[in-house]
């Protein structure tokens, strides 16, 4: 019989995602470390984000897909049956059950990193990063692990999250979709249509978790074109508005962890810091969209970060 | 005499959805204009309207494919292929997933002016794989061509036609994938045409054969793929030359995809390309529009004439004389 009081405090669910989220830093950072070159910073703002939706938002089957990524099977066509999608590591697919669909897929090394940390990919996958033939592509496609749809012309994969949550209403379905986003896309117009139609419809059966780290390709939003006020655009447009600190699971969790029935679309606007948990990045600020070391003292900076790092996770 | 249709797709879409719960109707705010508002009326939990916004109607049918629907897209044909191109390309080309792309108004069809005029939608979805291209010349084309399509695994795009619609075929006939309809065989010249240039072409194919001149014709219905056999045959059995006649830019259409056929398989034969050539047009009536363009039966006799090297005496009211009514296929191994 255990004795209470000497028993170690188990860990709570916000604790395991910091330190999942802290293990997927670690890991894109290495991985930008060996391949000099990775998106970095989104691995800095996003991983409480990815990792709160995996371990405490969606209700997900076991991964359906083997630890070791299949290699590229060929385009999809009428004449390729073998085509597949990345979708089954997300777990099955079944009426009560929640699916993911990932949009800003230059984020793809985050997600298949937080895949590794949940065993629903195993922990040499990255070594077929972006290697030819892998499926474990620099940007994410739909064959690779954990994607579901192609999106990697951005804004394109909320209009298709809107018509698998159309499809699974009509069937009556419970299970909800969720969309991970990045707020440059609220610069593409059919962002946009897409939240007009999402609230016409009057479509509840679908969240979307919004990135906001404010950087972009050419550097901070504000100066390339603002989006904001983020939050009451959407409200505007009808959505269901939380605006949180996306780097407290709790905070995250929250606006999700509802039995509401919703008769709109819910958006979860993560506030978040691009160099998160690697302050040596705020140097290259205002570029950080992609990270590659500009010598062998930086490079060497880093490699004794990451050392450190590991240290401390011990 | 050749009997005329109102609004074929009207009732047939009605008709033909009535067994097909998977089938689904999105609308970008064309629904009555791309006559879907008896779909929209007689099964109004398929109907889907989406706006004016054609790119996300192509994700969200997209997404409606992936989860085992049919999403027939209505609208006008440059709203399909030109706005939301990427869209049609990665949500739904990609993936080939079944969306079935309905385009009303193709060429100029309408007096809506260059806005309005789908002038290159064949072009810009022929270069996308996986995607294959319909057209309708007929009200018989317009009342099978939903079969032909739901048949096919992955995207398609239809070019439509709506309103008064000629009956150029036999009902008991209908439109066949990647099959021409031949109308008529002969070994001179060969005639390839598409949509509603086929009603024009018949017009002076007939009056040329009074004249003596042993002129074959065909009507293609698919133009993606383009590997029928029978216009293969066609084409390798034509002596002095080949002529497209298309409702769209010489460039990347019927015309293109002909010269690819002809080049890639060594038929030396002259190809000459009837059809809108690399220009806009503008607003005006149809028969305006193909007169003034050269899309009209005349222009198919100025062709014959050219290739042939010798001037024929035909008039315009010799064509306007020429009775038109509707036709079975030439069987093929009638002699004529």
């Amino acid at each position: 019989m255990a004795q209470a009081g000497i028993q170690p405090r188990a860990q709570s669910p916000a604790a395991h995602i910091r330190g999942v989220a802290d293990a997927v830093r670690r890991r894109v950072l290495e991985h930008t470390l060996n391949n000099n070159g990775g998106y970095l910073s989104q691995a800095c703002s996003s991983a409480e984000i990815l990792a709160t939706l995996y371990l405490s938002v969606m209700r997900l089957g076991p991964s359906q897909e083997p630890l070791d990524p299949r290699p590229f099977a060929g385009v999809p066509s009428s004449a390729n049956p073998g085509a597949f999608t990345g979708a089954g590591y997300n777990g099955t697919k079944a009426p009560e059950l929640d699916r993911f669909i990932f949009s800003p897929v230059h984020y793809a090394l985050v997600l298949y990193s937080l895949l590794i940390e949940l065993d629903r990919l195993g922990p040499d996958a990255l070594d077929d990063f972006n290697r030819d033939g892998s499926t474990v592509e620099l940007i994410g496609a739909e064959h690779s692990p954990g994607h579901e749809v192609t999106a990697g012309s951005l804004a394109q994969a909320i209009s298709q999250a809107g018509g698998i949550a159309l499809a699974r209403r009509m069937r009556g379905e419970t299970g909800r979709v969720w969309v991970f986003m990045s707020d440059g896309e609220f610069q593409e117009g059919q962002t946009w249509e897409a939240f007009a139609a999402l609230a016409y419809h009057r479509l509840g059966n679908i969240g979307i978790y919004v990135d906001a780290n404010a950087q972009q390709c050419d550097g901070p939003m504000d100066a390339v074109m603002g989006i904001e006020p983020l939050a009451e655009r959407l409200c505007a447009f009808g959505a269901e508005v939380h605006e949180v600190d996306g780097h407290d699971p709790v905070a995250l969790a929250a606006p999700a962890d509802s039995a509401i029935e919703r008769d709109r679309p819910l958006v979860v606007i993560a506030r978040t810091d691009p160099c998160r948990g690697l302050e040596q990045l705020r140097e290259r600020a205002p570029k950080l969209h992609y990270v590659r070391f500009k010598s062998d003292a930086e490079f060497a900076t880093y490699r004794s970060l990451l050392d450190s790092l590991r240290a401390e996770a011990c | 005499m050749m009997e005329s249709v109102q609004r074929p797709h009207r009732e047939n879409l009605i008709r033909w959805a009535a067994s097909r719960p998977e089938v689904l109707v999105l609308s970008a705010d064309l629904t009555s204009s791309c006559e879907a508002d008896g779909f929209r009326d007689t099964y109004p939990e398929r109907f889907f309207s989406m706006g004016m916004a054609e790119q996300n109607m192509m994700g969200f049918a997209a997404g409606l494919a992936r989860e085992g629907f049919f999403p027939y897209i209505h609208t006008f044909a440059v709203f399909i292929c030109r706005r939301p191109f990427d869209q049609v390309a990665m949500s739904i080309a990609y993936p080939n997933l079944p969306v079935r792309l309905i385009g009303f108004l193709p060429g100029i069809t309408t007096a809506g002016g260059v806005t309005h005029q789908a002038i290159d939608d064949i072009a810009l979805m022929r270069i996308l794989p996986n995607m294959r291209i319909l057209e309708c010349g007929d009200a018989t084309d317009v009342e099978s061509v939903l079969d032909v399509a739901q048949d096919i695994d992955g995207p398609v795009y239809v070019r439509m036609l709506r309103g008064e619609v000629p009956r150029l075929f036999d009902p008991s006939e209908p439109l066949r994938f990647n099959r021409a309809r031949v109308l008529t065989q002969g070994a001179e010249v060969l005639v390839l045409s598409t949509g509603i240039c086929t009603e024009e072409a018949v017009r002076a194919t007939q009056a040329l054969r009074t004249r003596g001149l042993d002129v074959g014709h065909l009507h293609v219905s698919t133009l993606k793929p383009f590997d029928d056999p029978t216009v293969l045959e066609a084409i390798a059995k034509a002596k002095r030359g080949v002529i497209t006649m298309e409702n769209h830019s010489v460039i990347g259409g019927l015309g293109s995809a002909v010269a690819e056929l002809m080049a890639e398989r060594g038929l030396g034969v002259r190809l000459l390309r009837i059809g809108l050539q690399d220009t806009y047009a503008h607003g005006a009536s149809r028969q305006y529009l193909m007169r003034e363009y050269g899309l009209d039966a005349m222009a198919l006799v100025r062709a014959v004439a050219s290739l042939i090297g010798q001037p024929l005496a035909l008039t315009e009211d010799d064509l306007a004389a020429v009775r038109l009514e509707t036709m079975r296929q030439v069987d093929k191994t009638e002699d004529l």
